[in-house]
């Protein structure tokens, strides 16, 4: 490829990258007087644009559009992990999920984690936002650390609070010691109480994400509003009523959308606390962990692993269709 | 007039000692909850075999600090191998995603041809797909291929990932036209435009879909657990899930498994984040 630099201009990006007024590109340029025109941005030859996107267009056909189809299939056969016949057994998979105790137990489980996760995970990042907005020195340190449970992998963090809520952990003995709790709560253990902790995981992994989108939603409020408000006398928290919130409602809604899907997406954090298990029964066992179950082993079934895989799909579905409900309803 | 300069001033001024103390100590506040677990597991991993970690009063700094539980892990799985397997997924998740998605959010957003719209339209609809429903058709493909139980059949899915294709074609829609319009008077043609003006302009975004790709292909968990069976297969995650499953009983072990999955990422981010926070700037995280 012979793309180092533009073959005539000697003086190139400099004219390009930086400079919007394509006229001083003629006056700096004079011999492109000379040169034929070749006609407005779209001297492109009618396969170039197709060629770029080739590579991007194979993937989002073989593994995004393709699974999707196949799942769709698979859901009305019976197949197996390891290969073997396959045979089409109508709707049996979906009938079989309506009498699925783990299935409404999963579907359960992902309601608590989404009541609990929502007023947390759209609140407390704002506060943080705010907190780290300022520009203080060593605030770069504080933004970085913040985000470092994004980083760290949800396997690496479920052991380390794997640790912390043992009954003989940090959390039980801290709480123990300091008078709070008489025995050691069964964080690990119990059904609910395994949601809980897989919870406050999930939100204590999420805070830096969505400040880092609120973050950037405040970067846009101008401080020339805060100061107005402020000569018209509001305190600190009436400009937050009136300046801030308003800014950020846009981010806050999109962050209430993604808190909903994620919580509803929730694998590893419960996998690893578990180890693999949902607790005694698998009661405590999540939708995406009841894929994974099927999809291994003698005991598998694609089939019914695909069926799980289209109700997860729609129930997914709901939160993004509240989340353009409001935005039509706000454009109005 | 004057009242109103002081409140002026008093508000957005320097701010106050009060205020500058009780922001230090509410950040310093949350830098305790949001580190303190890591260094808690840092200090477990350093404890000797005969310091009791499960005392009443929570001991943070290990009495007789010492390497030894990292030498243990590494008797216990091969480490090395598991590292090896994680960076070849995840080299090709960078080197894939920063190439394929760059030239595709290019051809969208700064070529015009026919039926780019319902291209982009493609793309979008696919961001509504959880991962997770299409992962069980995806196994099956992977598998159909002859690619089950392999590195490469971890890594191939991941290497162009929509969200990616659609940050970069917002990053490039961002750019002015006239830039185009000067580098076609000029002669350039696409690839050129691509190369010498439009990429970069982009960077930080470019830097955040590197950084992120990195980050998702070394902690992802779910996919290579579907896909890999064979021990010697395994990436970093699914070994530490192996280890715990199989010395679940030795804290200090688990402990500083997580420590070797978690010091790289870490190292990784710290010295990538200003790249990282310019490229939020730029909004490559809004998508």
């Amino acid at each position: 490829m012979s793309v180092t630099g533009f073959p005539a201009a000697g003086q190139k990006p400099a004219a390009g990258r930086r400079d919007p007024h394509p006229e001083t590109v003629a006056v700096v340029a004079p011999h492109l007087a000379r040169r034929p025109r070749t006609g407005g941005v779209s001297t492109t030859r009618w396969f170039t644009p197709w060629l770029l996107l080739a590579p991007a267009l194979i993937w989002l056909l073989v593994f995004s559009i393709w699974p999707s189809l196949n799942t769709i299939r698979m859901s009305f056969t019976n197949a197996k992990p390891l290969g073997g016949a396959e045979r089409f057994v109508g709707l049996r998979n979906f009938i079989d999920i309506l009498g699925d105790d783990q299935v409404v137990g999963a579907l359960l489980n992902s309601v608590v984690f989404m009541v609990v996760c929502l007023p947390l995970l759209t609140i407390l990042p704002l506060f943080i936002a705010l907190l780290v907005e300022k520009k203080l020195p060593g605030i770069a340190f504080f933004r970085t650390a913040f985000y470092t449970p994004v980083i760290a992998s949800a396997v690496v963090v479920a052991l380390i609070w794997t640790f912390m809520l043992d009954d003989r952990g940090l959390v039980n003995g801290l709480a123990e010691a300091l008078g709070i709790l008489k025995e050691p709560l069964p964080f690990l253990t119990d059904r609910w109480l395994i949601i809980i902790s897989a919870v406050s995981l999930v939100v204590w992994k999420g805070l830096g994400y969505y400040m880092i989108i609120y973050l950037a939603a405040l970067g846009n409020v101008g401080r020339d509003l805060h100061e107005a408000a402020a000569m018209d006398g509001a305190g600190a928290f009436r400009r937050f009523l009136v300046v801030t919130l308003p800014a950020v409602r846009g981010a806050m809604l999109l962050i209430a959308i993604l808190v909903c899907i994620a919580a509803l997406r929730v694998f590893s954090e419960v996998y690893v606390m578990t180890g693999g298990t949902g607790g005694a029964g698998g009661e405590a066992m999540t939708m995406v962990m009841l894929i994974q179950q099927y999809s291994r082993g003698f005991t598998g079934d694609l089939g019914y692993a695909s069926a799980l895989s289209i109700l997860m799909f729609f129930v997914t579905l709901v939160p993004m269709l509240i989340l353009a409900r409001i935005n039509s309803r706000s454009d109005a | 007039m004057s009242i109103a300069t002081a409140r002026r001033s008093r508000a957005f001024g320097r701010m106050g000692p009060g205020e500058r103390i009780s922001r230090y100590a509410l950040l310093i506040l949350v830098l305790l909850v949001s580190i303190g677990p890591f260094l808690w597991q840092l200090s477990t991993s350093l404890k000797s075999t005969d310091e009791d970690i499960y005392t009443k009063i929570p001991q943070f700094w290990p009495s007789h600090p010492t390497l030894d539980n990292y030498a243990r892990v590494m008797d216990a799985i091969p480490v090395w191998q598991f590292i090896g397997n994680s960076l070849f997924v995840a080299a090709f998740a960078v080197g894939g995603n920063v190439i394929f998605s760059t030239l595709a959010g290019f051809a969208l957003s700064r070529l015009r041809f026919r039926g780019r719209r319902i291209v982009i339209g493609l793309f979008l609809a696919t961001l509504i797909l959880p991962g997770e429903a299409t992962i069980i058709a995806n196994y099956v493909t992977v598998r159909s291929v002859g690619l089950a139980d392999t590195l490469l059949g971890v890594a191939l899915p991941g290497m162009i990932a929509t969200l990616n294709v659609l940050l970069m074609y917002n990053a490039f829609r961002g750019l002015p036209d006239a830039i185009d319009e000067a580098a076609v008077i000029d002669g350039a043609n696409a690839l050129q435009r691509f190369w010498n003006v439009s990429l970069p302009s982009v960077g930080g975004t470019v830097a955040v879909i590197a950084i992120f790709s990195f980050i998702g292909a070394w902690d992802d968990f779910l996919w290579p657990l579907i896909v890999l069976t064979s021990p010697d297969q395994f990436t970093l995650t699914i070994g530490l899930q192996y280890l715990s499953g199989t010395f679940s009983s030795d804290q200090r072990l688990i402990a500083a498994g997580s420590m070797i999955a978690f010091i790289p990422i870490a190292i990784v981010f710290a010295v990538l984040q200003r790249f990282f926070f310019k490229g939020v700037e730029e909004g490559g995280v809004k998508g």
